[in-house]
């Protein structure tokens, strides 16, 4: 049996093949957060709270919600629930799902976080916080601690034998998914018309508004861009990880040490960090598995010291 | 800011000192009418989201990751005197240096970025103390340390069984912390850091080594935040993970929040309403996370000086 510096390809090759997933969800996150930074100049804090909620929307696109409806009935107020069936598969959850939660957003931002714009950056962080806790909250309430299961979509259960590894079809998909939509982010961000607009506005907004461009339009609508990023995410993730209302909880704080160690400032910078550190989590899995939840944050650290603005940052 | 006359300064001082006077007097009659655990709980807090407070309100640091110090201190305070038999009056001031030198490295660490940066690094950090609570193996993983002795100290002169005896014992900690918060605040370095917070170019214009004073607060939160942890764990008289992971660290931000960033007495005042409502909503169960994530967007949205900030700005003192 081969070995690679001691580990069976088998093992290297799957724990990599994780990584690179997990580096998919923080390339999401991590550029959803650079988005909304550039444009809202707001850390949203709610972003692992989003995630979650991409993954609960798949689950009732596909088996359906029950709603608590309140309800007056002989003298008394009461919540009934009512069952909203729902038949709709992965496809079209990858679809909807980040539209749904997009819109979601787009409301909170509306009525909640424009109010505090032009403030302190520390009470965006806090008001996110809050509505990340609220949101959390709810859904523990209603679907307790424990994960729901999401079934992987008939088209891409199975997988191939390369030789050196076994890859599953939904893994290779979730990978490729991602870089797609982060590519694609780019391109719109870096390459287009509207891109530039948007880039102007992040510059210097009061002058694009000058110019007769909806700047708080704008706004609202990269808010919803950079959440239905997350839920994208959170669809991707509810057949690998179970749906579970604290699914997002931890990962958002590994996604700021990977916005601490690439810097927000940059599209790509955030995208190649992001897997880049997936990998590298996957490989300490495989050879220093007690280490591996740590070891992003240990990264972070040592790039504090050695470059303190970020791997792709700019000075402030 | 409009120049304040001596006199002005001196009336602000008084109020100062009288609502200093009036907290020491409720502090100390308080265990003869409320049930002295949750108090001296309460206290820890206290005192706890006083030396955050000293450096987001005054400093304008957000430290998303004071759990890790009260963690760490609590951690090491309940190993020294759970496993080793160390009498507790060495391991609380052990718990503290730990949790300070955890703090120069954090510190170091983190004042490296500004803003946003600096709450992710802070809150990243504290999740790499958790993971380490987790691993360790002095640490005992989801068990935690326990139980902490309350045993007699000091020759046996303070029964630390005695539930009066243990909460005056807590009293002269919080407040001889909150005194030195208290006294750094209205120190040359406090104008200092007060001046940081204002206009940092400036004050590195002026000659000031910023980072060296950001440092210092920095240590000196955790210090004390420190010492909070490691009396906690011999109230409590344990340990757990609970102490080292985020949501303790945003209920310390709530703490302060609700109280008054930026006032000296606010923390004091958020850390009671805080604990007293995970007391009496604890039957609620995650209904008390999704009431504290509506108080905290509501302080945010209106009401950002927080209850005695309000207070202090409507009769025109300084709290």
């Amino acid at each position: 049996m081969p070995t690679i510096f001691g580990m069976p390809p088998q093992v290297l090759f799957g724990q990599l093949s994780l990584g690179l997933i997990n580096g998919s969800f923080y390339a999401l996150l991590s550029l959803g957060l650079a988005v909304i930074f550039g444009m809202l100049n707001i850390v949203n804090f709610a972003h692992g709270a989003v995630y979650m909620m991409g993954a609960f929307c798949a689950y009732f696109l596909l088996n359906g919600i029950d709603l608590p409806i309140p309800w007056w009935m002989a003298g008394h107020f009461s919540l009934m629930n009512i069952h909203f069936g729902s038949h709709l598969s992965f496809w079209w959850a990858l679809l909807l799902a980040p539209i749904i939660v997009g819109a979601i957003g787009m409301f909170l931002q509306r009525v909640l976080i424009a109010r505090i714009a032009g403030l302190d950056h520390i009470y965006g962080l806090l008001l996110t916080f809050g509505l990340a806790a609220i949101l959390q909250g709810l859904f523990q309430n209603q679907f307790g601690s424990s994960g729901l299961p999401y079934e992987i979509p008939d088209g891409l259960s199975g997988g191939h034998n390369l030789g050196f590894m076994f890859l599953p079809n939904y893994r290779a998909f979730v990978v490729g998914a991602s870089i797609v939509v982060c590519f694609a982010t780019w391109f719109v961000i870096e390459r287009t018309k509207l891109g530039s607009y948007l880039r102007a506005a992040t510059e210097n907004p009061s002058l694009v508004r000058a110019f007769g461009i909806n700047v708080p339009l704008m706004i609202t609508l990269t808010y919803g861009f950079g959440v239905a990023l997350a839920a994208f995410a959170g669809v991707l993730a509810a057949p690998i990880y179970q749906v579970r209302p604290l699914m997002g909880a931890d990962l958002i704080i590994v996604v700021f040490a990977v916005v601490v160690i690439g810097g927000m400032g940059s599209i790509l910078g955030s995208i190649v960090t992001g897997f880049g550190l997936g990998i590298v989590e996957g490989l300490t899995k495989v050879y220093y598995p007690q280490a591996s939840g740590i070891v992003v944050f240990v990264i972070m650290a040592i790039v504090l010291l050695i470059k303190p603005t970020g791997l792709f940052g700019r000075a402030a | 800011m409009t120049a304040i006359s001596l006199s002005e300064a001196h009336g602000r001082n008084r109020a100062q000192k009288v609502a200093m006077v009036v907290m020491l007097a409720v502090l100390l009659a308080a265990p003869f009418f409320v049930y002295p655990y949750f108090l001296m709980q309460a206290l820890c807090f206290a005192l706890l989201a006083c030396a955050f407070n000293l450096l987001v309100g005054y400093v304008g640091l957000l430290s998303f990751g004071h759990a890790m110090f009260m963690g760490t201190g609590a951690y090491i305070c309940a190993h020294l005197a759970q496993a080793r038999g160390v009498p507790v009056e060495f391991a609380i001031p052990a718990g503290m240096l730990v949790a300070a030198l955890v703090g120069v490295v954090a510190g170091a660490l983190s004042i490296r970025r500004q803003g946003i940066y600096f709450s992710m690094t802070t809150l990243a950090l504290s999740q790499l103390i958790y993971f380490l609570a987790l691993e360790l193996p002095f640490t005992h993983g989801e068990d935690g340390i326990q139980p902490v002795p309350q045993t007699k100290i000091f020759g046996g002169l303070l029964d630390l069984g005695h539930p009066l005896q243990i909460y005056y014992f807590v009293l002269v900690i919080f407040f001889a912390g909150f005194l030195l918060i208290y006294r750094v605040i209205n120190s040359p370095f406090g104008e200092v850091l007060k001046s940081i917070r204002e206009n940092e170019p400036r004050a590195i214009s002026l000659g000031y080594k910023v980072d060296q004073y950001k440092l210092m607060a920095f240590v000196l939160s955790a210090t004390l935040a420190g010492l909070a942890g490691a009396t906690k764990a011999l109230v409590v008289q344990n340990a757990s993970l609970s102490d080292v992971y985020w949501t303790t660290s945003g209920e310390i931000v709530l703490m302060t929040l609700v109280g008054g960033m930026g006032t000296i007495f606010g923390p004091v005042i958020g850390a009671f309403i805080v604990s007293a409502m995970q007391v009496y909503l604890s039957g609620l169960g995650q209904w008390v996370t999704v009431i504290q994530g509506v108080i905290f967007v509501t302080c945010v949205l209106a009401f950002r000086r927080g209850i005695v900030g309000e207070i202090a700005a409507k009769f025109g003192l300084n709290l």
